[in-house]
């Protein structure tokens, strides 16, 4: 029970991006291909579940006083084996998201778990708490890759998808993507930074529409 | 030619690649403190110290301690730590020898250790191989940047009290279109360069 509840407070109610408004700006740098979303996402949920483990089981004996300072060794360490290991084994991504993964330390969404939840729950719970929280984050980046990608240069799956040799996922970022309109009928602006914000904007702007609407409907049924 | 260099910097860091337009670094700030003019205002302000001493201090760093002792794979541990050590010292340090400038920066200052743009400057500033000049300068150019962006755009926040836009976009998202808009003003900037 709990861990549906988990679950779907990761990915909707409690979303990171989309309704604690946390870890924007690699939200918004990295989306403009399918490969860097995923890359992205996928490399937040490991550190995440990681430093989330660490922190739940040092609760006890880290000190209230510098709990930040402790919070941010232990993800900058996570964070440094999983930028040497992109660099290692997929350099593209590495190169893809650039500066954007060293600044995972900086990203509010893990030091934010941390101090919301880690520092208060079991290990268990914890880690669960991790892989969710993580999961929703990477749901919006891909769907705003999805968006961002179509729009702008009228391909999905771009880095991820290759189709010039049949149809295969591959994933060291040479794939083409499925070409679905000609890439000069693309919005440039899509691709580019004002793309992210307004994707974004627009996003948020949804969920806060559709979430608005379950608490009206809530209310109705409460008076009721 | 080093003057040249030095001016391509500044003007790539204020303008055509500005930290939040088109770097997108310091996103959480620049949306969290941009509800007024004034705070907006201080918070850039403090922003533009920590990012120049944060260059020159990491700059000092990486250059005589980790590559000297052949460490550099702890770089983005250690500039995370000179970062926060930084901010905490500044903070002591205003208190005790500038208590007007401290109170007027007070509560932004610890915010300041989790700006992705003062890590994000340390981390470009190793990347693009600056010397310790080039460094301070882009540092500070690039807290300048900074203080633009979000003195403009809160000028335009206190303006959308006023706005009549759907209910759904209430709050965070108009804020992110109007931050769109915004940077596709600064996309004017991007064809600019120096011609020598």
């Amino acid at each position: 029970m709990n861990v549906k509840k988990q679950f779907k407070d990761g990915l909707i109610t409690q979303n990171p991006v989309l309704v604690q408004l946390l870890g924007m700006c690699s939200t918004m740098a990295i989306t403009t291909a399918l490969f860097n979303g995923v890359g992205m996402g996928l490399s937040v949920i490991i550190i995440l579940t990681c430093c989330n483990i660490c922190i739940s089981a040092l609760r006890k004996i880290i000190p209230n006083d510098i709990r930040i300072a402790i919070y941010v060794v232990v993800i900058a360490g996570f964070v440094t084996i999983v930028d040497l290991v992109l660099k290692a084994f997929i350099p593209a991504l590495s190169e893809a998201l650039g500066v954007f993964i060293p600044l995972i330390v900086v990203n509010c969404i893990i030091i934010g778990r941390a101090e919301a939840f880690a520092a208060k729950n079991t290990i268990g719970a914890s880690a669960l708490d991790g892989i969710f929280q993580g999961l929703g984050y990477t749901m919006v980046l891909v769907i705003m890759c999805v968006i961002r990608e179509l729009l702008g240069k009228g391909s999905f799956g771009g880095g991820m998808i290759d189709v010039t040799n049949g149809f295969k996922v591959v994933f060291d970022g040479t794939g083409s993507g499925i070409q679905i309109f000609p890439a000069q009928y693309g919005a440039l602006v899509m691709a580019l930074p004002v793309g992210g914000f307004l994707t974004l904007g627009c996003i948020i702007a949804f969920v806060q529409h559709m979430l608005g609407k379950g608490d009206k409907k809530e209310k109705k049924e409460d008076a009721e | 030619m080093e003057f040249a260099k030095l001016l391509d910097i500044t003007l790539g860091a204020i303008l055509i690649n500005n930290f939040i337009f088109s770097q997108f670094l310091g996103i959480c700030p620049f949306m969290g403190v941009s509800k007024k003019m004034d705070t907006a205002a201080g918070m850039g302000m403090a922003v533009i110290f920590v990012m120049g001493l944060a260059s020159a201090i990491c700059w000092v760093i990486n250059k005589f301690v980790l590559v000297a002792l052949g460490l550099a794979y702890l770089q983005t541990l250690a500039y995370i730590l000179v970062i926060a050590a930084l901010v905490q010292f500044v903070e002591m340090f205003l208190k005790k020898a500038v208590p007007s400038l401290y109170s007027a920066l007070g509560i932004y200052l610890p915010l300041i250790t989790t700006n992705c743009a003062v890590l994000g400057v340390v981390l470009l500033n190793t990347q693009n191989n600056y010397n310790f000049i080039e460094s301070v300068v882009y540092g500070v150019t690039g807290g300048i940047g900074f203080l633009i962006a979000i003195v403009l755009f809160a000028s335009i926040r206190e303006k959308l009290r006023f706005a009549d836009y759907p209910k759904a976009f209430e709050g965070f998202p108009i804020a992110l279109v109007t931050a769109g808009l915004l940077a596709l003003a600064f996309m004017g900037f991007s064809g600019m360069s120096i011609p020598w």
